[in-house]
């Protein structure tokens, strides 16, 4: 049954080896280079390149990575395989032959496998003294493509001050490095070289290159070497003294399921069956309804109006939406629903307006008390609750609203321990008390059709004067706003 | 069977067999949700029109972090941000106009998380130091903001997110120890924690209702998890990832939310049908997606990956919208202005970008 692979030990049973976000996509670019390199398989051909009085073993040209990339993974933009190609350079699966930036080019630059063995799926790290072994079995060769570039040659000097006292021993490594690739064919040398620079060039990258081996911290502990046991590139053994990564947190020691967890599973399950669900069919129909509906409002669908300040350097559209006075592209929204009305401060103004032209805004004036509860410090909590409890649902209450006895009841028993969330009840039913009554009269009121149909209502002079014709042309030539 | 399992939970049954039972009542609840997946979303999407293209440009770029921005997040003005580093700094710049507003300086290193107070007049932040501070932000450019620091949060790991609630009274925060709390800012004081995930929480993102008081959070254990902040109670789950699920976003109407995952992909789920809805994947994208937020209407999610790009997916289609290049190195943080006019994202390159539609 399912249990054997669930129960491995506990509480957060993944395993460490196989599940790390670096592993994930070490597997899948693993999985490209190798299809890539499966000429049989629909790979590209990798030859032997002639040049001048030599050979290039065993390359491949940039545009015929692209080329793969493109049609293997779909890739319709050139672009966007250049993109991906040069990430699997930059993590060190292909790299330029002639090159220390791993970058991918789509021309006829040649490029060259790495080996499996250098992989970031063996979770290298290596020290500074291979690195200083790296750098100065380089320095012995007298072959005009193992030239020291400038930046090298920079790390070498820091490090020969810095392991000044043990340079003697790398410099022997260095020997017996030299040594035994002397004693290798000159055609696998050159693979092999090239395949060592790139593996340098990832883990001591060009400066002003990205360092792929960075780590994000906060999964550093599931890595599969946790401890970070340091292996050497050249089987230099660990004299004791490498620092340990600084990258490692304390993880936490995995807890074995106990019964009260899996009971609380179990109780959590059974009130899922119990929930009604609803259909995807019919909760597509109202996300696709919903975004219909905001795709207006939407910027990066709809142009605004007047045009976005980011666009246009004009901060206007941000003053419009700002101000007290609304368009009636932001009065529509508030027809939506009560939820968006009451999001606009302006839609708050004119719905509280509405109720008390109709001598009816305790409800809404309630919800607001709770709302604003809420959002107070913990101190304040429970005299403002009390306040509410005064003003709104008290005997006498001076702006009494009306609660089912159900809630009110709630509610009472509730406030014998005034908290943030002692009225959540009575502003649920409230809320939808306004939604099924005053709201839907809100939207038919003269208030809110007229700002929805923009009908100005100069309200600063009293309303008769505007008959007199002297003001009449007057008004006629006063811009609209 | 459903009496079965009822009587299991009493006497002294074993952890195995309790572990049975949790198991069938898993593959029952699969079943039923299964029933109600009669069509997908992408199919029933197919009769609205394919947007017009994309054209977004990036024309600002935020440069004066020594080191990779980890988090930024938009004040409600519209055009001021607050972003925080791995060198331990956290910046309040005006990005209208690229000027640095506030600086401070951290006492610790991978501030991991940020967060604008509602009223424009603090900001919040933690990380490895397992705590979160809140800075009131003065209008006085030359007074230490170190100074007025207030520690509210205080995990037992790394905070890995923050947010205030809809006051600056509150904030709502994520940690590497597992768990999520509301804390008052005022006292310090711990209001309500969270627990049910099973590994790090990476993120958490506030229900956008007026009305409701629940959020989302997502982490290293695979699961989406919705939370009641009255209670504390785990609501709803869901497990459907392969890997870490970096991000979470709510949709703007509150009835579903994205994730981002190092499994390559985003996903969408509904609360309404308690399952996942759509998958946004590619097989060229094959680095983890650390970061995913939503245009205004719910139409576009914007997110950001590993392999420094960020694709813009439509939503209800499922395709891919467009494609960002630009950042030198991992995106950690998108997130889309309050109006809906801008995107922010934050890089590993040491830069954040602004970047907005243009209209053809």
């Amino acid at each position: 049954m399912a249990e054997g692979s669930r129960d491995q030990g506990g509480v957060g049973t993944t395993d460490p080896e196989e599940d790390s976000p670096n592993m994930i996509v070490y597997r899948k670019i693993e999985d490209i280079v190798t299809r890539i390199q499966d000429e049989k398989a629909g790979g590209v051909a990798i030859r032997t390149v002639k040049s001048f009085l030599s050979k290039i073993p065993s390359v491949v040209s940039g545009a015929d990575i692209v080329q793969w990339l493109m049609k293997n993974l779909f890739i319709e933009d050139p672009a966007e395989a250049i993109h991906l190609g040069s990430l699997i350079a930059a993590h060190g699966y292909i790299f330029p032959i002639s090159d220390h930036v791993l970058t991918l080019k789509d021309d006829g630059t040649l490029y060259r496998f790495q080996s499996p063995y250098f992989w970031p799926s063996n979770c290298w790290e290596p020290e500074n003294t291979d690195y200083a072994i790296y750098l100065c079995k380089r320095t012995m060769q007298n072959k005009a493509r193992l030239e020291l570039a400038d930046y090298e040659a920079e790390n070498l000097a820091r490090l020969q001050r810095a392991f000044a006292r043990k340079w003697e021993f790398i410099f022997m490594q260095a020997e017996a490095q030299v040594k035994i690739d002397r004693k290798k064919d000159k055609a696998e040398r050159k693979i092999l070289d090239s395949q060592e620079r790139a593996f340098w060039d990832v883990h001591r990258p060009v400066p002003g290159c990205v360092n792929t081996t960075e780590m994000d911290i906060r999964k550093c502990r599931r890595e599969r070497n946790p401890h970070r046991v340091k292996k050497s590139v050249y089987g230099v053994p660990d004299d004791g003294q490498s620092q340990p990564s600084p990258v490692h947190i304390s993880s936490q020691p995995t807890r074995k399921a106990t019964k009260e967890d899996v009971q609380k599973e179990i109780t959590f399950l059974n009130i899922q069956l119990d929930r009604h669900c609803m259909k995807v069919s019919k909760v597509a129909d109202s996300l696709m309804s919903y975004t219909d509906q905001f795709v207006e409002y939407d910027p990066f669908v709809s142009a605004t109006e007047p045009s976005n300040p980011w666009i246009s350097d004009d901060t206007s559209f941000w003053d419009l939406e700002g101000s007290r006075d609304p368009s009636q592209q932001r009065v529509k929204k508030w027809g939506f629903s009560l939820e968006e009305a009451l999001k606009d401060p302006a839609g708050r103004d004119q719905f509280l307006k509405f109720l008390e032209s109709e001598f009816s805004s305790e409800n809404l004036r309630f919800w607001l008390a709770v709302q604003d509860l809420k959002r107070r410090p913990l101190q304040e909590v429970s005299s403002r609750a009390q306040e509410i409890w005064q003003e709104f649902l008290a005997e006498g209450a001076p702006s009494s609203i009306n609660l089912d006895s159900h809630s009110y009841e709630r509610t009472s028993q509730n406030l014998k321990d005034p908290a943030r969330y002692s009225y959540e009840d009575a502003q649920e039913h409230i809320f939808k008390l306004m939604k099924s009554d005053s709201y839907a009269r809100f939207l038919r009121s003269n208030i809110y059709q007229d700002l929805l149909l923009a009908r100005k209502k100069v309200s600063l002079f009293p309303f008769y004067i505007l008959l007199h014709p002297f003001w009449r042309r007057i008004v006629l030539f006063t811009p609209q706003h | 069977t459903h009496q079965m399992a009822c009587q299991g939970l009493q006497g002294g049954e074993t952890v195995a067999s309790l572990k049975r039972e949790s198991e069938s009542l898993r593959k029952k609840l699969e079943e039923e949700r299964k029933k109600l997946s009669d069509i997908e979303l992408n199919q029933v999407a197919e009769k609205i029109e394919v947007l017009g293209p994309l054209s977004i440009k990036t024309r600002r770029v935020l440069k004066g972090h020594g080191n990779k921005v980890l988090c930024m997040d938009w004040c409600k003005d519209k055009r001021r941000l607050v972003s925080s580093s791995q060198d331990g700094k956290v910046i309040v710049w005006d990005a209208f106009t690229l000027n640095k507003e506030h600086g401070v300086a951290l006492p610790c290193t991978w501030v991991m998380a940020c967060a604008y107070a509602p009223s424009g007049c603090a900001v919040a932040c933690g990380g490895l130091d397992n705590k979160c501070s809140v800075f009131p932000l003065s209008l006085d450019k030359n007074e230490n903001l170190s100074a007025k620091k207030k520690s509210v949060a205080m995990h037992t790991n790394y905070v890995s997110g923050c947010t205030f609630t809809s006051s600056d009274m509150q904030i709502l925060t994520s940690s590497g120890d597992g768990t999520c709390a509301l804390w008052d800012v005022e006292s310090g004081q711990l209001l309500q924690s969270f627990h049910g995930h099973t590994a790090d929480v990476l993120s958490l993102d506030l229900a956008p209702s007026e009305t409701g008081n629940t959020f989302v959070s997502g982490g290293c254990d695979k699961k989406a998890n919705i939370w009641d902040m009255r209670s504390g109670q785990n609501i709803q789950s869901f497990e459907s990832h392969e890997s870490d699920i970096n991000c979470v976003k709510y949709y703007p109407s509150g009835d579903a939310f994205a994730s981002a995952s190092d499994d390559a992909t985003c996903r969408f789920y509904d609360l309404r049908a308690d399952r996942e809805v759509a998958v946004y994947q590619k097989d060229s994208v094959i680095f983890g997606a650390s970061t995913v937020d939503f245009s205004l209407s719910g139409r576009l999610l914007f997110a950001g990956y590993n392999d420094y790009t960020i694709n813009v997916w439509d939503v209800l289609k499922g395709t891919r919208a467009s494609i960002l290049f630009g950042h030198e190195n991992r995106v950690s943080r998108v997130r889309v202005s309050p109006d809906g006019t801008a995107l922010c994202s934050a890089s590993w390159d040491n830069t954040l970008r602004v970047s907005w539609a243009a209209y053809l």
